[in-house]
């Protein structure tokens, strides 16, 4: 079998930054971010279903200054992600490949996030079981 | 044309006719039919949360217990857990080039997302009945 040297790809530090690229790398770290605050989910069901100091421990938790900062984090993901997978998934069907429409699917996935994603805390802080 | 000398013959060549062994397409459409559930099951999750926010352990055992939210988020549980380890197979296959630890972190991917959700069935069948 011959095994001779096969192009390699031209990588990340030849391109200019593009958004592009930079939406596809934090669609995938907020993918994996995702699947971490996924357990937290799990651990919030499951102080639920113990009640008592489970719970009142959870509530503290997420109560705590380093908890807000980490659900603002996996609530800004979580958005992120959604958006952007919609963005993926209308790829899928067939739309969006001219470049323009690239760039304009990708600011428009950024804006909405940081829209949904105060929205989403205002609603927190203002609403709520009260 | 087809020379039988081995010098000429690329491992694309000896890939062809080995075929996707009929999954193929399998991951890439499981992970969009779940995409597409998410879509929906996350944004209805994060109104039910923020309703929940502050609340004590009553409000929000009966918010979990009431029939169609314990369902649905059982469904969201699985599909979710299901999506995220379609998701970081991908990422380990791509970044990962030792095939044993890339092997390893697989099997404890999928290990953690199956007991993620089963728990999460659990912790609602729990809510759910303790009403």
């Amino acid at each position: 079998m011959a095994t001779r040297e096969r192009p390699l790809s031209p990588h990340l530090q030849v391109y200019r930054w593009q958004i592009t690229m930079t939406m596809s790398i934090i669609h995938r770290a907020t993918g994996i971010a995702l699947t971490v605050g996924a357990f937290g989910l799990v651990a919030w069901l499951l102080a639920v279903a113990a009640g008592g100091e489970y719970y009142a421990c959870f509530a503290d938790c997420i109560a705590s200054p380093l908890g807000q900062v980490v659900l603002f984090a996996f609530s800004a993901s979580l958005v992120y992600h959604l958006l952007n997978g919609i963005r993926h998934l209308l790829w899928d069907a067939g739309w969006g490949f001219e470049i323009p429409e690239f760039y304009r699917s990708g600011w428009t996935v950024a804006v909405l996030t940081v829209v949904f994603t105060a929205l989403i805390w205002v609603a927190a802080t203002h609403g709520g079981a009260a | 044309m087809s020379h039988a000398n081995g010098q000429y013959r690329t491992p694309l060549k000896r890939a062809r006719g080995l075929g996707s062994g009929k999954t193929g397409t399998g991951h890439f459409w499981w992970q969009r039919v779940t995409a597409v559930f998410l879509v929906f099951l996350m944004a209805w999750l994060v109104g039910v949360l923020v309703s929940l926010v502050g609340a004590d352990l009553e409000t929000a055992r009966a918010t979990i217990a009431r029939p169609w939210n314990a369902i649905v988020l059982a469904f969201a549980a699985v599909v979710l857990f299901w999506h995220a380890k379609l998701g970081v197979q991908v990422v380990i296959e791509d970044y990962v080039h030792t095939r044993a630890v890339e092997i390893a972190l697989q099997l404890l991917v999928t290990l953690a997302c199956a007991l993620g959700a089963l728990a999460s069935l659990y912790a609602i069948g729990r809510i759910a009945l303790m009403a």
